[in-house]
This record gives structure tokens, sequence and C-alpha cells, in this order.
């Protein structure tokens, strides 16, 4: 310590108590509680909050106006149901993205898991296991998957990227394995409810991605595990600091995402009627897209399964519409490639506009 | 040193370097900056003095192109320019030295300094030889003992920022800003920093220094400008101002007692810890803590004291001793285990490993807490809600609420609201790792003033500082590190500033 500089403080004068309120006004800006702030505050706020997903969801409204006076046929009500059910998949896929996208990590097994945890299902279908056996071990197979991926990141010490894409290839050559690389087809009509069914109209797929949703908004906004989460994803150091149980949290978040993919892999199955070994490539790739195209950054801390929701809907419309207007399938590649980037050059636009 | 060396510069009478004219710049909820002028010349040192969130960092981001303003004017030599973003500003001959600093850590100081302005032999090919020998000559000039070919993760803070000056220099800077330089720096650094900043001044260099170390304006400073609430309200020359003066203008009021020490009623031991061990690191440490106590820890940087609260917090594992909590011996195997017992820990980095910057006032200070307070597995956003508008009263958190992100508040704001965090987990063994860094002098004695609250109500507080006059104000007894081990313990009564030094440096 320099005595010198430090010997030039003053000395305190004994006895008085500086006084710790200071008039009012000369202060610093006095933030009066938040029950007493304006509404236009509270709002504003609220708003300010929501802004990144208007956009997005501006983005899905422009699209549709556009492929509506492209193709009139767009805007039908058996359309958008037949938009909503093909998103489906991708959309359940993303919402586990989401959570561990947020966490600041990646996970690169979610197409495998699809097929792997498929596959158990349907084998255990075909040996006339009652149905909600059949369905436990499905979804059961993804959560251990995922949560071995988390066991490895966590313990293991492995980044996500090599851990998942460990799991990827392992997922798949199990599932080959394990079909001997034959699909399994052909189920009773109960399972196959899950994907042709309808509950007032609206397809079941459709009503199973709504649940999915608002459970996982729900977790994700006023749960502790959603809180940490965040926490998790935008400062790791902080979090542990702050009690918060991180190894146990993030192998948490990977076997939500493997039991979401499982859940995809379920529906997937029953929709095609059919488990395929080799079902699912790429299906990670979907789900990234519609997570980042939703918001949620890359970097951790920050992002909603509400954007994710509108991105997998971006991606669902657009392969929809292209269809509709009889675009082959390489241009449409080329265009939802383009989409991506456009989403995210804006999203960083805008974010640098306001650091 | 001392603070009698000579102040040669005339420094009013000449044309400013850089003159800023009725600066405003407002976020959404806060007036920043609300006109703002300024007046830079050359050689001179000129400190900028404001309470937390007054808006300095601000006005340096303005200066040095981060930030857009929305209103004023920027004149360099007289004459009107824009500042769009950092190159243009560079160009201008403005360097900034943020405290978050920007090296390439795997990089040597040389390719730091010259990063994206490499000398080239061939088209794309680096000149590693006058990359070296023009990067070794402004270190030389600055007079400090640097290899240019030293990797930057492995030089002291201090000579990391000593790059960051050079880098600064490299740009033929005539303004260079320095945003809390010393905050991360041991006396001795801190000494060396200064010269380093006298010779800058002789070469005609306008240097604007931002500290909350109210001594260090006297021994560097020639002129001080102060904001409040955005506003300068008022510019003095060094030698015809004083302490007080300068503390009425930064807070608008006097400031009696700087280190308002209340004892309270000490009680029963709560924390003892009995040949703690940490191989290479902790080193046979024994100690304990009492209720209604405040312990001060001091050492130099490096004796051990941060490693000694992250053993005890449970964040670093330790091989071997015991650790007795409330009377029973506990293995604390996990920040959160630590927590549950009672322990809170504010870290001595708010940015690494304080706060989550991303995530809001309120996350931020109720993270700690949100599972304990959770209903039928649901967060309490009413409660949380209510604790943090509490937190923002008690501690004077400039915010424009409880949802603003914390990466957007003032360094010295972000630091009460880590203070917050441990304030809402009814902690009662608490260790507070350089409570003060970056926390204006008003808000210190706020500060104070709570750890005796904290104190009264039951809690024991040991409390690292690197701030003596903070130590010995505050603490009912000192415990003194060094090379990790505990050199020396002190009453309040016996203990000075001498002793300390001494136990701090080993000699005893
Ligand atoms: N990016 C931002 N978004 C919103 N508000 C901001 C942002 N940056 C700064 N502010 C606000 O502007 C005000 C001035 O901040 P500034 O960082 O300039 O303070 P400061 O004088 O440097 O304080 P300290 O001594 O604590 O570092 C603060 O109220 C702060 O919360
Ligand atoms: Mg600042």
């Amino acid at each position: 310590m320099a005595d010198e500089s430090e010997s030039k403080l003053e000395p305190p004068a004994p006895g008085s108590l500086a006084s710790a309120r200071r008039p009012a006004g000369s202060g610093p800006t006095q933030t009066p509680p938040p029950g007493d702030r304006p509404l236009h505050q509270r709002l504003g706020s609220g708003l300010a909050h929501h802004a990144r997903q208007f956009g997005t969801l501006g983005g899905l409204v422009v699209l549709g106006l556009v492929l509506w006076i492209l193709t009139p046929h767009f805007l039908t009500v058996s359309n958008l149901l037949n938009i909503a059910q093909q998103t489906s998949i991708n959309a359940i896929i993303a919402v586990g993205l989401t959570f561990v996208i947020i966490s600041a990590g990646i996970d690169l097994s979610v197409g495998s898991l699809v097929a792997f945890s498929g596959v158990v299902m349907a084998s255990l279908l075909q040996r006339d296991v009652p149905l909600p056996l059949a369905l436990a071990a499905g979804l059961l197979t993804g959560l251990v998957c995922g949560l071995i991926n988390g066991v490895l990141i966590t313990l293991g010490r492995l980044p996500p990227f090599i851990a998942t894409l460990g799991m990827m290839s392992v997922a798949r050559g199990g599932a080959l394995l394990y079909t001997d690389g034959r699909p399994i087809s052909g189920f009773g009509e109960g399972f196959r409810w899950l994907a042709t069914g309808e509950v007032l109209f609206v397809p079941v797929p459709v009503i199973l991605t709504g649940v999915v949703y608002v459970i996982a908004h729900f977790v994700l906004r006023r749960t502790p595990f959603g809180r940490y989460v965040f926490a998790i994803g935008g400062n790791e150091e902080a979090a542990l600091l702050s009690g918060v149980r991180v190894r146990l949290h993030k192998t948490m978040v990977y076997g939500v995402c493997g039991l979401l993919s499982a859940l995809a892999g379920v529906v997937l199955t029953a929709r095609l009627n059919s488990a395929q070994p080799i079902a699912g490539i790429n299906y990670e790739l979907d789900a990234i897209a519609a997570t980042v195209i939703g918001g949620t950054s890359l970097m951790g801390g920050q992002g909603s399964v509400v954007g994710t929701l509108i991105g997998a809907l971006i991606m669902g419309v657009l392969r929809n519409g292209l269809n509709l207007l009889g675009v082959s399938s390489f241009v449409q590649q080329l265009v939802i490639g383009a989409v991506i980037i456009l989403a995210v050059l804006l999203d960083t636009a805008f974010k640098r506009r306001k650091p | 040193m001392g603070y009698l060396h000579l102040r040669s510069s005339p420094v009013s009478s000449v044309l400013p370097v850089l003159a800023l004219r009725g600066i405003r710049k407002a976020y959404p909820g806060v007036v920043a900056l609300d006109g703002v002028d300024l007046d830079l010349c050359a050689g001179e040192v000129h400190v900028l003095l404001g309470e937390n969130g007054a808006g300095k960092s601000t006005l340096m981001k303005i200066i040095s192109g981060a930030v857009a303003r929305d209103a004023g004017e920027i004149r360099i030599d007289g004459a009107p320019v824009e500042l769009a973003d950092p190159r243009q500003a560079q160009a201008l001959g403005i360097g900034i030295i943020y405290q978050e600093f920007n090296l390439v850590p795997q990089l040597s100081a040389a390719e730091n300094i010259f990063l994206g302005r490499e000398p080239l032999r061939l088209p794309g090919v680096i000149d590693q030889r006058r990359l070296l020998r023009d990067a070794q000559r402004q270190l030389d000039e600055l007079g400090v003992a640097i290899d240019a070919r030293a990797i930057v993760s492995r030089l002291s803070v201090a000579e990391q920022q000593m790059v960051e000056v050079a880098k600064a220099l490299s740009l033929h800077a005539r303004v260079l800003i320095m945003d809390e330089p010393t905050s991360a720096l041991t006396a001795q650094e801190i000494t060396e920093l200064f010269a380093a900043i006298r010779r800058l001044r002789e070469r005609g260099v306008a240097i604007v220094y931002i500290s909350h170390r109210m001594e260090e304006l006297f021994a560097i400073g020639d002129r001080v400008t102060v904001l409040r609430d955005g506003r300068h309200v008022g510019t003095r020359r060094i030698q015809e101002t004083d302490m007080a003066e300068l503390v009425r203008l930064m807070v608008g009021r006097e400031l009696k007692d700087q280190f308002p020490k209340q004892r309270a009623a000490v009680g029963d031991e709560v924390l003892r810890v009995e040949r703690l061990r940490r191989d290479g690191v902790l080193h046979d440490i024994s100690f304990a803590l009492r209720r209604g106590e405040v312990v001060g820890l001091a050492g130099l940087m490096g004796s051990g004291r941060t490693e000694l609260a992250r053993a005890l917090f449970g964040a670093d594992a330790i091989d071997g001793g015991r650790v007795f909590v409330h009377g029973a011996e506990r293995r604390i195997g996990s920040p959160r285990a630590a927590i549950d017992l009672g322990l809170g820990f504010l870290t001595e980095d708010r940015k690494q490993q304080g706060l989550v910057l991303v995530l809001s006032v309120r996350e931020n200070i109720c993270l700690p807490s949100v599972g304990r307070w959770s209903r039928a597995g649901l967060v309490q956003t009413g409660r949380e809600t209510d604790a943090t508008a509490r937190r923002i009263a008690e501690l004077r958190i400039k915010t424009p609420g409880p949802e603003q992100r914390v990466g957007h508040l003032s360094g010295g704001n972000q630091q009460k609201v880590v203070l917050g965090k441990w304030l809402c987990t009814d902690a009662d063994i608490l260790i507070f790792d350089e409570p003060t860094r970056g926390i204006d002098v008003g808000a210190k004695v706020e500060i104070y003033q709570l750890i005796n609250q904290l104190a009264a109500r039951g809690a024991a507080i040991l409390m690292i500082s690197s701030e003596l006059p903070e130590i010995l104000g505050l603490s009912d007894r000192i415990l003194v590190m060094h090379a990790g081990r505990i050199a020396g313990e002190f009453s309040a009564a016996e203990a000075t500033q001498e002793k300390l030094l001494a136990a701090a440096l080993g000699r005893n």
C-alpha cells in the first residue's frame, strides 16, 4: 500500500456520523417502487422486453401476406392447419434447443435421438407392449441419452459441441444396429391417432406442440430452474458463486432436450406409420435455425420459446409457401438459408443500434 | 514520489486540444449526460469526478466514438468533428483504456500493440522484426520493463495496463482516457502507472483520469471536473481546491465522517477455521469469526486473501484442515452448500464472477434466493420485486427500475447490485472481497454504515480490502495475509498502517 497516498485521506472527524439521507432531489434519480410507476412506463418496459418478438412476428406476418397475394390457397384453414402440423416436429425439437442454447450450449444429437427413440418405441409396439409403456420407453430413451450428454458436458467437461456430436453418431449407430437398418412399420389405430387424430378439428400434434410450448414458457419464466438456465448461459461463474447448482441444472437442460427430441420422434413415427432408423437427419439444423431466427442468442443468457415458436412457424410457412408456388426443393434450400442469414443479420443490426 | 512535483502547465490559457460543448445523452429512463462542457489541454491530467452513475464513463465513450451523443458539439483543435466510431476517434488521436482490458490474452504484447495495424514486409506477410522493434520502443518510451515478446496472459494486471497504454500511444494518441485504471493495481503498480502518466504529460498528451480514489487525484491531477447527475457542476485547479469542496460538489452535501465505525456487541463464534490448507495456495490458516464482528483481511495482491474466501465458500477445493460453522464441523463442497449454511460471498470481480450482465437487476439480486423463495415450484415474482425495490432504495442503486439490465448500469451501481444480492439471503457469515471497489465516496460511507448495521444485527463479516484506511477504519480485528499464510493478527486498537504493511510484506 502506498502509505504516502493513503495518508492524504483526511482523518475521520470523531463522533460525526455522515448523514445517510441526503436532501430530497439532490441525490441520483429516485426510482419509485414499481407499483407506483405510471402505467405507460410499466407497459413500456414490458414492450421493450418483447420488442424482438414483435420484430420476428412482423416478419412472419409479412411473409404470410406475400404468400397470400402470390397464392390464394395459402390462407385457407386447411392449409394453415397443414402448416401447423408440419411445423410441429421441428417446433417441439426447437424448444429443447432453446433451453440448451439459452444455457450457452448446443445439441447436435437431436435428430439422431428422434430416430433412436422412435425405433425403440416402435419395436416395443410391434411386440404388443401396451401403448403407454412403449411411449414411456421411447421418451425415456431420449431423456437418458440427453442426460448422458449433460453428464459428459458437466462431469466429463467436454465442450457441448463435442459431446453431442459424439452422441449424434452413437445414437444413429444405435438406431441402425437395433433395427438392422430396416424401418419398423405398421401400428394400431390408437398409436396413429397421435398424428392423425383431431380434437375439436385441431390435429393432435398441434395440440401437443401447444402444450409443450405453454409448459416450456412457464418453466423458463416462472420456475427457479428456468431462471438458472438464463443465469448459467449469461455467466456460469457468477451463477455458480450465487449458489446455482450449475452441473445439475445443465445436465437437466440436456435431459429436457433429449426428452423433447424423443417426443418429436413419437409424433414422427405416428405420422409416417413407420419408425425409420435414418429419420431425423439434419433436424438439428432446422431446430437451431428456428431458435436463432426467434432471437435466442448463441452466446447464451437470452432468448424465449415464444420467439422460437415464431421462428419455427417462419420456417414452416416458407417451406409450405414455396411448395405451393411449385418452387423446386433445390431453390427452397437456397431460400431458407438466405432467410436464416437475413434474420440474424437484422437482429444483429438491431442490437448494435442500442448497445 | 510525492505530491509536490512541479506542475508546469499554465493550462487554461492555451487552446484546448479537445473541447466539448453541451453534450447530451439519454438512455431509456435515464438522462446520462445533460449539457456537459469540458476543455482538455495538452499536457494536463484532467481528473473526472462524480458519483456512481454521474455519467463519467458515458462521456468518455462519447469522446472515444463508442457511444453516439444525442446533442452537443465536439471540437478538436477548435474544429468541430464527428466521432461516429472508435476508428475515427483513434485516427483523430483519441485513445481510451477501458477498465475491462481489450487485449487478446494469447498474443504477445507486441502483437497486441499493433493488432490490426501490423507492419508488413510483403502484402499479407507481417514484418516480425519491425513489429517487435516498434513495440519494444513504445514500451521503453513508457519507461516500463516489459518484453514485447511476452504473452499477455502471463503479464500482471499492471503490465497489461501498460501494454494498453503503449497501444494507445502507438496510435499517436494526443488525448488518452483512463477509466478507473488503478482499481485492480497494487500500490507499487500505481506508482509505476503514475510515473508513466507524468512522462506522457511531459510529452504533451492530454490525459483524462477517472477514479473514485480521492487521494489519487491530488497525486496526479492538474485540474478536476465534477459531474453530478449528468451535469457539469464545476472545474477546479487541483491546487485551488480540497477534498471537502470536491466531495460537496460531487454529492451535494458535506461528508463528515469517512469511516463511521460503530461497534456491535460481539457474540458467539459462528465460524472457526483450523489449519486450512490448499496446496500451493493456502497454508495452515486458522482463525475464528464471532457475531457482530467485522474482521479485516489485509494483505498484498496475490497473498491468498481471495483464495481463502473462495475455499471457505466452497468454490475451490481444500486439501486439509477443518471448518466449523455455528459450532458444527462442516465440509463445504459447493457455493450452494455454503449459502445454505448462511455464508455469503461478495466477489471482487463483478463482471466475471458477480453478475449475469444480460439479466435484470431483479434477476441478479434474487439469484441466490430464488430457489428458497419459490412456492410450489414457482418463482414468486411479487416477492422478488419487493425485495429488489428495497435493495434499490437501501443501496441507492441508480437504475430506471428493477427490470433494467445490469449490464446497462454504471460500474459502481453494478457493485451495489452484487452487494444487494447478499442482503437478500439472510446470510450471517459474510465475506466481502473489496466491497467498495469502484464505489464513489458518498456511497462508500453508506456501505460502511450498512456493514455496521449487518454487524449490529448479529452477522459476522470478513472484509478483504486493499485500502488500508478502510480496513483500519472499519475492523474490530485485523488479519494480515502473506504468501498464503496468516502473517499477523491485530486488534483495532493496536493496528497501524505501518504494522499492517510490515506484516503484509512478511517482515515480522
Ligand atoms: N447502455 C446503457 N443503457 C442504459 N443506461 C445506461 C447505459 N450506459 C449507461 N447508462 C446509464 O447512464 C448513467 C451514467 O452511467 P455512467 O456509466 O456514465 O456512470 P459513471 O459516472 O461512469 O459511474 P461509475 O462511477 O459508477 O462508473 C447511469 O445511470 C447508467 O445506468
Ligand atoms: Mg464508470
